[in-house]
């Protein structure tokens, strides 16, 4: 039996070498931290923000529920470790703020590969291979082997995956989890993010048929949405609306057109998911 | 000249027929789909199609430019049905003329064949127990939820 999974996003950086607090960028008219707890309540419930205990005042965290940091030392160790302390038996699903190539595709799959036997289910980097601590689904049976491993001087929560069983997943995406830790970063982030999907948020027409319909409730609707993909949409209408058929069934259609379901979704476009045909 | 099409009422098929006569056809092949009374060993009572008719009609043109290409048929048209359909109603009607009736057989088989796999069209069964389902969706779901929970239950 799977312990419950709660979300966590750390928030509690010292944002030093972007010299403005990493939490509060904007993408797209919305902060990081805003950004990342919506998309991690798509999936997971509750969802919390861990912050240094000098933070807990601060009116951009404030709205949200808050873990402080109860234990000492530093970096995002701390913040986890805070969790495990605040409650023990759950499952913490863990994500840095400054991740804004994460999309729900992503989430969706390392929530579906979780692997609760072993003590932390995660994405391998696409750049050197070695596991990304903070995208992250860290189970109850690592709290302990985190508080023995920072006793004996350990601060590094990727140094701690590449000695302890984790599961660990082949990236999905290639930059889904490239963080932004300087201007230049954020600069290029936000270009990027641009030419990926050019307004955001964008209104998309959705057509429902068929037993799509019938789990809608609805036969269509106008939505304003930050998916970039038909397959994130998918990902988020199916946290809304608990579609019980996989993605892999069914098939998409873009502008009354089947599509791939890694295209660009641009202002306007109208989406029909497709399950399983039945003619004749 | 659009060659397929969604009815709403009973499929005229002398109708259609006629639109496939031609004096150099020495031969005419068709394929009437019908309402059952039973489906996978449960007892249907009706069925209710439902189209993405804009994308259907796209698809249906295609497979039936397809079966062109592959056969050398000289006409070919489906018309399928949408709505409420009665056991006995017909469901779906293909048509096809060519020189010799070999081909004609050979593209009828193709054309239902790919219909059935290809066009977005759904179908909504109601059994003789009271309830219903959409064929092909509701089982693969549970057979998706079914293999999530046996996945947990050997990771957790």
């Amino acid at each position: 039996m799977s312990a419950p999974l709660y979300g966590l996003i750390l928030a509690g950086g010292s944002s030093s070498r972007m010299k403005r607090d990493k939490a509060a960028l904007l993408y797209r008219g919305k902060s990081q931290l805003d950004r990342a707890f919506e998309l991690a309540a798509r999936h997971v419930n509750p969802v919390f923000v861990s912050v240094r205990a000098s933070q807990s005042g601060d009116p951009s965290r404030t709205h949200r529920p808050l873990i402080l940091d109860s234990v000492a030392g530093e970096g995002p160790m701390v913040g986890i470790r805070s969790a495990f302390e605040a409650h023990p038996n759950v499952a913490w699903l863990v994500l840095a703020c400054d991740l804004p190539f994460l999309g729900d595709a992503a989430l969706s799959c390392l929530l579906a590969e979780r692997d609760s036997n072993a003590m932390a289910t995660a994405y391998r980097s696409a750049h050197d291979g070695l596991p990304e601590p903070l995208c992250t689904v860290w189970e109850p049976r690592a709290a302990a082997a985190l508080a023995a491993y920072q006793a004996a001087g350990g601060e590094c929560p990727r140094k701690f995956l590449m000695h302890h069983p984790a599961r660990l997943l082949e990236p999905v995406d290639p930059k889904a989890l490239d963080n932004v830790n300087t201007p230049e970063e954020y600069a290029q982030a936000l270009g990027l993010l641009d030419s990926r999907s050019p307004a955001n948020p964008m209104q998309l027409k959705i057509q429902y048929f068929a037993v799509m319909r019938e789990q809608a409730g609805r036969s269509e609707e106008t939505l304003e949405t930050s998916a970039a993909t038909p397959a994130d949409l998918y990902s988020e209408l199916k946290a809304r609306y608990g579609f019980t058929l996989p993605r892999e069934l069914l098939k998409v259609a873009v502008n009354s057109e089947f599509s791939a379901w890694s295209r660009r979704l641009g202002p306007g476009d109208a989406v029909v998911f497709i399950p399983p045909v039945a003619g004749g | 000249m659009i060659r397929f099409r969604f009815a709403r009422v009973a499929i005229d098929t002398a109708a259609a027929r006629r639109e496939l006569l031609d004096l150099g056809a020495g031969g005419y092949a068709s394929f009437e789909g019908w309402v059952r009374d039973h489906n996978e060993g449960r007892e249907v009572t009706r069925l209710e199609y439902e189209a993405f008719e804009e994308l259907a009609v796209k698809e249906g043109e295609r497979i039936l430019e397809e079966a062109a290409q592959r056969f050398p048929i000289k006409h070919a048209q489906c018309i399928h049905r949408v709505g409420a359909l009665a056991l006995g109603d017909m469901a779906v009607w293909v048509g096809v003329s060519s020189v010799h009736r070999g081909e004609s057989f050979d593209a009828c088989r193709f054309i239902i064949d790919e219909v059935k796999h290809r066009v977005p069209i759904w179908k909504k069964e109601h059994y003789r127990s009271g309830d219903s389902g959409w064929v092909n969706c509701e089982r693969c779901a549970a057979a998706a939820h079914d293999h999530e929970h046996a996945a947990s239950s050997l990771t957790g």
